[in-house]
């Protein structure tokens, strides 16, 4: 090849990719800019009828009933609003959790999005990437507002101010396998720590493992450790040292951490419960090898699909987490958490308006029937009909008080630091002290 | 090299004169390492100055960095018990792998590099695992170290033998790490058996007969002729063992998570933990900068004390 021709493509392809690189560092620092935009500079909700619009909402239903009845809403909607074009992604969950954060780190949120409110919505919001629709829940006297359980709409605010609905709520409880209770001689299930502690050692006595637990996922003996602060701090002194008026410090919370170990002296877990995950722990309980295990509204069907037969325990009941002698808390307060819209900064009046009609007791008590969700709406509940689906909606739609995960509701580094701690209770390595003073050194900085 | 590039020129013309043939080559060679050049300033160089910027922040990662907390974030790493605690672990890996993982495979290399029967058949076996991709390793062994019997190879032999007792091998602080070195070990020493079987390969034949007439044994021969002929590859060896232990990330995350409590920590598990869990990005950014510095420095330690690379020998 003629050496100038040769110089010259060289040249060429030096100057190509010179101009891609230039674009490429450029990129970010046009968008870093965006986000200081105000946010929730949507003051009016009146419809303009004839402009058309386009709503982008990302969802994680990925199988029926909900991914084909989602398609059917928002056809239903466009049908009777023309000028609206709904553009639906559907994403596996953890799929949707990184491309989420990519947008919003771009600043670019979907109008709705999927959203399990607390402590990852306020950061969004922190960011000014949601936006403000607690006008639409207060217009004609809360005519909205008033169709949701109050507990459920509250874990998508923030200092009063809504980002969000919920449109499915469980919550945790102590699911047990009544055939092996009744195996050990136990007729009633326990409604207090001591009841619960002896109820296990009977468990044991016969032979059986009292608990499963994969605390491989911290998050599920975190679980136990949170209930015990609820029961022992109560309301009041949870939001308390939330809302730093109190402190992680106090006195239940490492009371809480004592309880548990008293708990975890008793030995009460399948062996080799440190290693297992949550997966695991739901297939001991499921294959009926151990009789309790303290999980969310998605058990029954998971420790079913975690079984070695597919079909689990045959007899399943649930009961409250018991109360604990002393405590402030009241043995009906419950945690939990659910699924939800939250709206992203730059939504259309008429994409809160399509949430509006997705959250109608209507479609709330069909899809309760399809099994997919435990509704958060007034009369809702009317379509559930799975016994266990029933027993834990009369138990959250029965609590006082409404506490989300603690690990969610609070900021993500504070979810990992209780997370990782309550771990360094099971295994030792810290007393319940260091575990709450581990807490509230990471609430002083976070909260 | 050079010759090829400037022996012929047949369009001689007026541009080309302009221009001595020094510089014309200059140019040249220029032109070709410029596309790498760009690549690495773009995706090596402006990260790390990125990276640099946000570690002086309080930073979640959502919107513009504006929490300026100058260089808080270093201190709050250098004073904290799990960062400790993954340096000291990144320490125990370097040795470990030093000490055991090295000698096992340079004495696996002597004997397949050897007329060991069927010899092309354990070179396969034992380079095989480093074929495996890391996460199918990971789930892999996750299920042989599986705590129930029913289901954990490891335990059901164990408990096959009398008195022995299953083993919760994962879940447990003590036995996590030696756990994860045991798979770390298999995954890699075929890597490094290759690379001393091409150091073998190197060692002319004349040299060990030389050594077997004047009546050196085997054991002389490996000591006094194989291994300090071996030296550039081991030292190779040596220092992929070494950035590899600093760096390691996958197999710790996909069987333990860096669990339990903190006992199998590695510094690219905390930084992974505190970037995308945490969501404290700055933080993040200054526990990569942290391990840039740390690999950086033995980096440039090791080539400039230990490792005088060949082609600067050579000439």
């Amino acid at each position: 090849m003629p050496r100038k021709l040769f110089v010259f493509l060289s040249l060429a392809l030096v100057v190509a990719s010179m101009l891609t690189a230039c674009a490429t560092p450029a990129a970010p620092a046009t968008e870093v800019a965006k986000p200081t935009e105000k946010p929730g500079a949507n003051p009016e909700p009146t419809v303009l009828p004839s402009e058309p619009v386009t709503i982008e909402w990302w969802h994680i239903q990925t199988v029926d009933p909900g991914l084909t009845k989602w398609q059917e809403y928002a056809d239903a909607y466009m049908g009777l609003h023309p000028n609206v074009t709904i553009n639906i992604t559907v994403l596996e969950n953890q799929a949707f959790k990184d491309k989420l954060t990519t947008v919003m780190q771009s600043g670019n949120p979907p109008d709705i999005f999927q959203s399990w409110g607390g402590g990852t919505m306020k950061a969004y919001t922190e960011a000014g990437m949601t936006l403000d629709i607690t006008p639409d829940l207060d217009a004609d006297g809360g005519a909205w507002r008033n169709t949701f359980a109050p507990g459920a709409l509250a874990v998508y605010s923030k200092d009063g101010k809504n980002y969000g609905v919920p449109w499915d709520m469980g919550m945790v409880g102590v699911w047990y396998n009544k055939d092996l209770f009744a195996q050990a001689g136990i007729s009633e299930a326990p409604t207090t720590w001591t009841a619960f502690l002896e109820d296990a050692a009977k468990l044991k006595a016969a032979g059986i493992v009292p608990i499963a637990l994969g605390e491989k996922d911290s998050w599920t003996g975190m679980h136990i450790w949170a209930y015990l602060a609820i029961r022992l701090a109560g309301q009041a002194g949870l939001e308390a040292a939330i809302s730093r008026t109190g402190a992680f410090t106090d006195a239940p919370f490492v009371q809480a951490g004592y309880k548990l170990q008293e708990l975890i002296a008793t030995d009460p877990f399948q062996p080799g419960y440190l290693g297992d995950n949550h997966d695991a722990m739901q297939g001991h309980f499921g294959n009926g090898e151990c009789a309790m295990e303290i999980s969310g509204q998605w058990a029954p069907t998971v420790q079913a699909a975690q079984s070695a037969d597919k079909k689990g325990v045959p007899n399943l009941g649930i009961f409250a987490f018991p109360a604990v002698e002393g405590g402030a808390g009241d043995v009906t307060d419950v945690m939990g958490g659910g699924n939800g819209f939250a709206i992203g900064k730059d939504a259309p009046p008429e994409a809160v308006d399509f949430v509006k009609f997705l959250t109608t007791a209507e479609k709330q008590a069909e899809l309760a029937g399809l099994g997919l969700l435990i509704p958060t709406v007034k009369g809702g509940e009317a379509g559930l009909t799975d016994p266990n689906m029933v027993a834990v909606q009369a138990m959250f739609a029965n609590a006082k008080y409404f506490a989300q995960y603690l690990d969610q509701a609070l900021t993500p580094a504070m979810g990992d630091v209780i997370n990782a701690g309550v771990q360094d209770i099971f295994t030792g390595v810290k007393t319940p002290e260091e575990l709450a003073q581990a807490i509230e050194d990471i609430a002083q900085t976070e909260l | 090299m050079d010759g090829a590039v400037t022996r012929e020129s047949p369009l001689k013309n007026g541009f080309s004169s302009l221009l001595t043939q020094k510089l014309q080559n200059n140019l040249t060679i220029l032109l070709f390492l410029l596309p790498a050049f760009i690549f690495f300033f773009v995706f090596q160089v402006y990260p790390i100055l990125e990276s640099v910027y946000y570690s002086l922040f309080n930073w979640t990662g959502f919107g513009p960095a504006t929490k300026f907390i100058g260089l808080n974030n270093y201190q709050q790493i250098l004073a904290d018990e799990v960062f400790h605690k993954a340096l000291g672990n990144a320490l125990l890996l370097i040795f470990l792998s030093l000490a055991i993982q090295l000698p096992l495979a340079l004495a696996l290399a002597i004997m397949v590099g050897r007329d060991l029967p069927g010899r092309a058949v354990y070179r396969t076996i034992f380079f095989m695992p480093y074929v495996v991709s890391e996460v199918i390793t990971g789930i892999m062994w996750l299920n042989l170290f599986n705590a129930d019997p029913s289901k954990g190879l490891i335990n059901a032999v164990l408990t096959l033998i009398p008195g022995a007792q299953a083993q919760a091998w994962l879940g447990d602080t003590r036995l996590v790490f030696p756990c994860l070195f045991v798979v770390l070990t298999w995954k890699w020493f075929g890597l490094h058996m290759l690379l001393l079987l091409a150091g073998l390969q190197g060692i002319p034949v004349e040299v060990e007969e030389a050594a077997r007439i004047d009546g050196a044994n085997t054991g002389q021969l490996i000591w006094n002729i194989t291994i300090p002929m071996l030296r550039n590859a081991i030292q190779t060896t040596a220092y992929l063992s070494v950035l590899g232990s600093i760096q390691q990330f996958i197999l710790v995350w996909v069987m333990t998570q860096g669990g339990p409590s903190s006992a199998s920590e590695m510094l690219a598990t905390y930084l992974y933990r505190f970037s995308f869990k945490r969501f404290w990005l700055g933080y993040g950014s200054a526990v990569a900068l942290v391990m840039l510095v740390i690999a950086l420095t033995f980096s440039i330690a090791y080539n400039h004390f230990v490792r005088t690379p060949e082609y600067l020998t050579n000439e």
